[in-house]
């Protein structure tokens, strides 16, 4: 037994030491892998190994001892977990002691210590020892990269799991470190060796003496100034080696005494990417510094920001620089002071004020903004800054104010005081005394006003906002103050002339009337309701167009107030009141003033949305009132007067639809349960009882044989059932489904049957997938089929199955490729292509008023790119398989398609559809010519190399279409050309003269859009190759 | 025809120079959109192609345009010609129907020594931006310049022109000027 044990030990290492040959003196690399994996597999043992290695380790050769320690240092690469700590310890003295050896054998050595850097078996005070070696044996700076890096890992390796140890070893270690990277030059060591110098710091390791010495062997690096080579496989950016050097710089105040010069230094240099590595650098070190760091640096960090911010041509230099000063002041601001400590913020603050200050007097001047954003930059810092410098700017713009007495003048400083008002909305003051603006506050209010009254747009503008912000700070402003603002408003909302000036007047009442809810209901609310009055007065004699817009203005502003449910509660009932006189048979109203109506009332459930209470209270008063109009104005009537049938336009009608949409889409599900259950019965049992002023003069019966008008109020049941939540169960769902196929291929009028195949694919969209709703599927594809064979209602039964299908799409199910499909067939039916063509278009595009998902409909993301993968080669085949004459309709469906696909999604895709897309530009369609230019486009500009193949082609293509008899088509050929110019240079010469030639023409075309493009494209191409281009 | 361009980074001719408003984008109107109704060119139009942008950025510009560049007002608006009033749609005379235009422009001071290229680069972009039609002149407003006689002379100096603008240096600082992309 004993025999076979040790026959069975032998076979083994007699294969060892066979590999342990090959690697050592054959020079293969294979064996090592396999020895590694027999360790693992506890085939041998690491101390077997060595046996094996024995020889060849103390070989005189250098190069065989350093193959040796190789095969040695990559089993333990591999296997250091299975050491013990014996073998460890003994494992350590033997490399340490090899460290001294040849520098051949150098590197491997370093291999098999990051191994055992790794070791969890490690015991206490090797690393110390290890690293000892490391520091006195080695000049790390003379290995090769690969080398440095490995040191650098062993450092990181004992960092993480040995920190107490290390230490221990004090300032000796640092020292250490900084002559190991002392000189390094590699991005890839330099990343981890700041990553190591970083940890130095934030662990507190002891710098002990050698603060300046880590400081000038990191700093050194210091802009960096690094561009990766192309193809770098690295992939080290510039970008990563500044921020980990920038998180080493500013991670400690200690290094603040030689960092600061420094930065200062590099922000007045000439290279831009000094400057702005220096601000930011500025900008992060002030989160870790204090008082006592910057003090003596003050005066020269605010002349240098001052100097940038003044002088700079670059946006960002500027933004650098006001972030710079915004934590400068934010970093004083923070530091506790002792009580005999001069407050530096004072002192630094009153600098700013002194160096900006008299470029606010001149507001004509180009430096007033540059000195009002660094005064606001520090203010923004604290509220103490606040404090300090709007006690001092605040007064002098006032005055300005005052003694400027133009208005563009005026508007600069009505801006900039603006500017320092926000500021303080930044900070909330307990006492209310306290608080800064108070004092101001007449001022203020009545430059503000002057400023609402001046003719000139632009000062009314700020005048505006600036209302809105001193609104907004809480307990400012009294209710006289109040008063006056709304009666500004007010007048502002009727302004004829300028619309600029009555929108922003009618935003600020929206935010003012959430804030104030009482000033806007007893000031302003009255005064709109008599206007509304009047209104209806003026529109009963007949119009006259001012006082019509006049009354549109009204509708708009009762609309713009209704932010507060208090306000809601009074707004809504005079709208819907005025709705219901304008329908009373004594006025005439016109579609566009209905219309009016129906947008404010959409615009207040917009508002109501945010707040569940109001939202119920709109839903509950609004819709019956809607409904029962519509029914009414739906009966049949022996006089038929005009204004009730305004209601059943297609226009007003949708503009109703939005409305009910709107007011459904927020309601919670048992609200949206109660609503349901009142109007599903409406429209399928005529049961009225819910509307107000119900007595009608027949009944109401959509589905059966009621009048074309009832029908066409299917589409409000369309409104309301597909906004409802997914979880709400519709009652007698199965028989209005069934009811709604039967209309959709009633051939009477289209506008109430695609209503109800709307409606319907709109509820399909929303069921859960299961018996019923393959049951509906099943439904409407048989009435489609059936309604597709040549007959009367074959547009209808196309719409049907186009809703159908969308509604499918979108949420991935099974059968919509089947539907697709179907409808792709369509394409080259002679009668329906055209329309199936325009279908696609459908498909692709979000709709306004069913199938949404802030209607809760079921809408998969990507479903565009789905349709476009599963369908555009089934699209490209039918193309070419297609006749002639039905060509057009592939080439429509396919632009469609692909102009509605987000383009980062179409960029990969469109090289292969290049062909397809060259020969659309040839297509006689506007259509088709349009959306392939508006493809082409971006392609241009994205993959210029696979474009510049074509050059020949596009080139006489889009000049041939720059004279196409569409204006659309000749400017977006007309963009094409100027996209052309992003094609290498090279490519274009040759064809530079004869482009220049052409384009001269559109420069006299008869359309100014059309010439602006030329002239753009034109422009282009004579810089290309040109030098200074 | 240039003269002075090697002023240092630091020293500009006029630091804080006044600004004025610039003019918002053109609105397009409903008969613009017309494809039936044909536009003639306007002066507005000419004001609009020959905004030549003096944008920030491009780095060789700070020597030939310190006083229109060197710093900004607003990160939203980079001074143009327009912000300074060196050029102003009252001073743009058009007559499409008799085909001529006649731009007048301001240098920011009396002594600017940049008003030949300006002029230089307003021409050159009205040659590329019109038809052919059109004949132009480009000249110095009157009495705001030191020299505009001799400004004047060489921008209507047809062949002085085209003999400046194969001056491969000419022509790369007319090109920066013109070139839209910043």
């Amino acid at each position: 037994m004993a025999a076979a044990a040790a026959l069975e030990a032998v076979a083994p290492t007699g294969a060892l030491w066979g590999l342990v040959h090959d690697f050592v003196m054959g020079q293969q690399e294979g064996p090592a892998d396999q020895v590694a994996a027999d360790v693992k597999s506890g085939s041998y043992t690491v101390l077997q190994v060595v046996e094996a290695l024995g020889s060849s380790l103390e070989n005189p050769e250098p190069r065989t001892r350093a193959r040796g320690i190789q095969l040695l240092s990559q089993v333990l690469l591999q296997c250091q977990s299975l050491l013990l700590e014996k073998e460890v310890v003994h494992l350590i003295l033997f490399y340490e002691n090899r460290l001294k050896d040849h520098h051949l054998v150098i590197p491997s050595v370093l291999q098999g210590l990051r191994a055992l850097s790794l070791c969890v078996a490690l015991p206490p005070g090797l690393a110390v020892s290890v690293l000892k070696a490391i520091f006195q044996e080695v000049h790390v700076q003379s290995l090769p990269q690969v080398d440095r890096h490995t040191v650098y890992s062993i450092i990181t390796n004992f960092m993480q799991t040995r920190e107490e140890e290390l230490k221990g070893l004090g300032a000796d270690f640092t020292f250490g470190f900084i002559q190991v990277m002392d000189g390094e030059k590699d991005p890839r060591n330099l990343l981890v060796a700041f990553r190591i110098v970083h940890d130095l710091i934030s662990r507190d390791y002891s710098l002990g003496p050698f603060v300046e010495e880590l400081f000038e062997v990191t700093s050194c690096y210091f802009p960096i100034d690094f561009t990766p080579p192309p193809n770098d496989p690295h992939g080290i950016q510039r970008e990563d080696l500044i921020l980990s050097l920038r998180a080493v710089l500013a991670s400690t105040p200690r290094f603040a005494e030689f960092l600061l010069p420094l930065l200062i230094e590099k922000v007045d240099s000439e290279i831009l990417s000094a400057k702005l590595d220096s601000l930011q650098t500025l900008n992060a070190c002030c989160a870790v510094y204090g008082q006592k760091e910057l003090k003596d640096f003050l005066p020269s960090l605010w002349a240098s920001i001052r100097r940038e911010v003044f002088q700079t041509a670059s946006e960002r230099v500027e933004a650098d620089g006001l972030a710079a000063l915004h934590s400068l002041t934010a970093c004083l601001s923070r530091s506790v002071l002792r009580a005999d400590a001069e407050d530096l913020l004072d002192s630094f603050l009153s600098n700013i004020l002194q160096d900006c200050r008299h470029h606010l007097c001149e507001p004509d001047m180009k430096l007033v903004w540059p000195s009002a954003k660094l005064l606001q930059a520090a203010a923004g810092a604290s509220a103490r800054a606040c404090d300090h410098i709007t006690s001092n700017v605040l007064p002098l713009l006032l005055e300005q104010f005052h003694k400027h007495s133009q208005s563009n003048q005026r508007r600069t400083i009505l801006e900039m005081i603006l500017g320092f008002l926000k500021l303080h909305q930044k900070w909330s003051y307990e006492d209310k005394d306290e608080r800064p603006l108070n004092g101001f506050k007449d001022q203020l209010c009545s430059l503000v006003f002057m400023a609402l009254t001046d003719p000139s747009t632009q000062l009314q503008l700020v005048g505006i906002r600036t209302l809105a912000v001193l609104g907004a700070q809480p307990d400012l402003l009294s209710s006289g103050d109040l008063e006056l603002a709304v009666g500004h408003l007010y007048r502002l909302s009727f302004l004829e002339e300028d619309s600029q000036s009555w929108v922003a007047a009618l935003e600020a009442s929206g935010a003012l009337a959430a804030l104030y809810p009482v000033a806007f209901s007893s000031h302003l609310v009255p005064k709109l309701a008599e206007e509304l009055c009047r209104g209806e007065l003026d529109l009963a004699k007949g119009d006259e167009p001012t006082k019509c817009s006049r009354h549109l203005r009204c509708l708009q502003a009762l609309s713009a107030v209704s932010t507060h449910p208090s306000i809601v509660k009074e707004t809504l009932p005079l709208l819907l009141q005025h709705l219901f006189q304008m329908n009373k048979g004594s006025m005439v109203a016109g579609t566009s003033e209905v219309i009016a109506i129906c947008q404010s009332l959409q615009q207040v459930a917009e508002k109501c949305q945010r707040d569940p209470e109001s939202c119920w209270y709109f839903h509950q008063t609004a819709i019956p009132c809607l409904l029962a109009l519509a029914v009414q104005a739906s009966m049949p009537e022996k006089e038929h007067s005009v204004p009730r049938k305004v209601l059943l336009e297609d226009e007003v009608l949708a503009a109703m639809v939005s409305v009910i949409g709107t007011a459904t889409t927020h309601l919670s599900p048992d609200l949206a349960a109660q609503s349901v259950a009142r109007i599903v019965p409406l429209f399928l049992d005529g049961d009225i009882s819910f509307l107000p002023e119900n007595s009608f003069p027949c009944r109401f019966q959509p589905f059966q044989d009621g009048s074309s008008g009832q029908r066409r109020l299917v589409a409000l049941l369309m409104a309301f059932v597909c906004s409802l939540p997914r979880s709400v169960e519709i009652p007698q769902l199965n028989q209005l489904m069934r009811e709604l196929v039967e209309l959709s291929c009633c051939p009477s009028c289209p506008s109430s049957s695609t209503a109800a195949a709307k409606c319907f694919a709109g509820l399909l969209n929303k069921l859960p997938a299961g018996q019923q709703l393959d049951e509906f599927l099943q439904l409407a594809v048989d009435k489609v089929e059936a309604g597709l064979s040549p007959g009367p209602c074959r547009s209808q039964a196309f719409t049907l199955l186009l809703w159908v299908t969308k509604a499918l799409v979108l949420r991935y199910h099974p059968l919509s490729s089947c539907l697709t499909h179907r409808l792709m067939g369509l394409l080259s039916d002679p009668e329906l292509g055209p329309t199936a063509a325009d279908g696609f278009s459908l498909l692709m595009s979000d709709c306004t008023d069913v199938l949404t998902r802030a209607g809760h409909a079921e809408v998969r993301i990507m479903f565009r790119q789905r349709f476009f993968t599963d369908n555009v080669p089934a699209l490209v085949q039918g193309f070419h398989a297609a006749s002639q004459d039905v060509k057009p309709n592939y080439l429509k469906g396919l632009s469609h398609v692909l102009n509605r696909l987000p383009k980062p999604v179409l960029l990969p895709e469109l090289p292969t559809l290049l062909s397809l897309l060259l020969e659309a530009l040839s297509c006689s369609d506007c259509v088709v010519q349009l959306s392939t230019l508006s493809c082409l486009q971006p392609l241009l500009l994205e993959a210029p190399q696979v474009m510049s193949l074509h050059v020949d082609t596009l080139v006489s293509k889009f000049l041939n279409l720059s004279s196409s008899p569409s204006m659309a088509v000749r400017i977006a050929a007309l963009q094409c050309m100027h996209a052309l110019t992003r094609l290498p240079t090279p490519v274009l010469l040759p064809y530079k003269p004869q482009v220049i030639r052409a384009l001269a023409k559109p420069l006299d075309d008869k359309k100014r859009l059309v010439r602006k493009e030329a002239v753009s494209a034109r422009g282009e191409w004579f810089l290309l190759g040109s030098p200074g281009s | 025809m240039v003269g002075g361009g090697g002023m240092g980074g630091g020293l500009l001719e006029n630091a804080n120079p006044l600004i004025y408003e610039r003019s918002g984008e053109r609105p397009v109107t409903a008969g613009e959109e017309d494809e039936q109704v044909p536009d003639s060119i306007d002066a507005r139009e000419i004001f609009d192609i020959r905004q030549c942008r003096a944008r920030a950025g491009t780095e060789s510009l700070f020597l030939y345009f310190p006083h229109l560049i060197r710093s900004i007002n607003d990160p939203e608006h980079p001074l143009t010609l327009e912000e300074l009033n060196v050029v102003e749609q009252v001073r743009v005379q058009v007559s499409d129907p008799e085909s001529t235009v006649a731009v007048a422009f301001t240098p920011t001071i009396p002594h600017c020594s940049m008003a030949t290229l300006i002029g230089l680069s307003i021409k050159v972009k009205l040659l590329r931006s019109l038809p052919q039609r059109f004949k132009m002149d480009v000249h110095i407003t009157p009495g705001t310049h030191a020299s505009e006689h001799a400004v004047n002379k060489q921008l209507a100096d047809k062949e002085r022109v085209a003999a400046a603008l194969e001056n491969t240096h000419l022509l790369e600082v007319v090109n920066q000027c013109l070139s839209a992309r910043s």
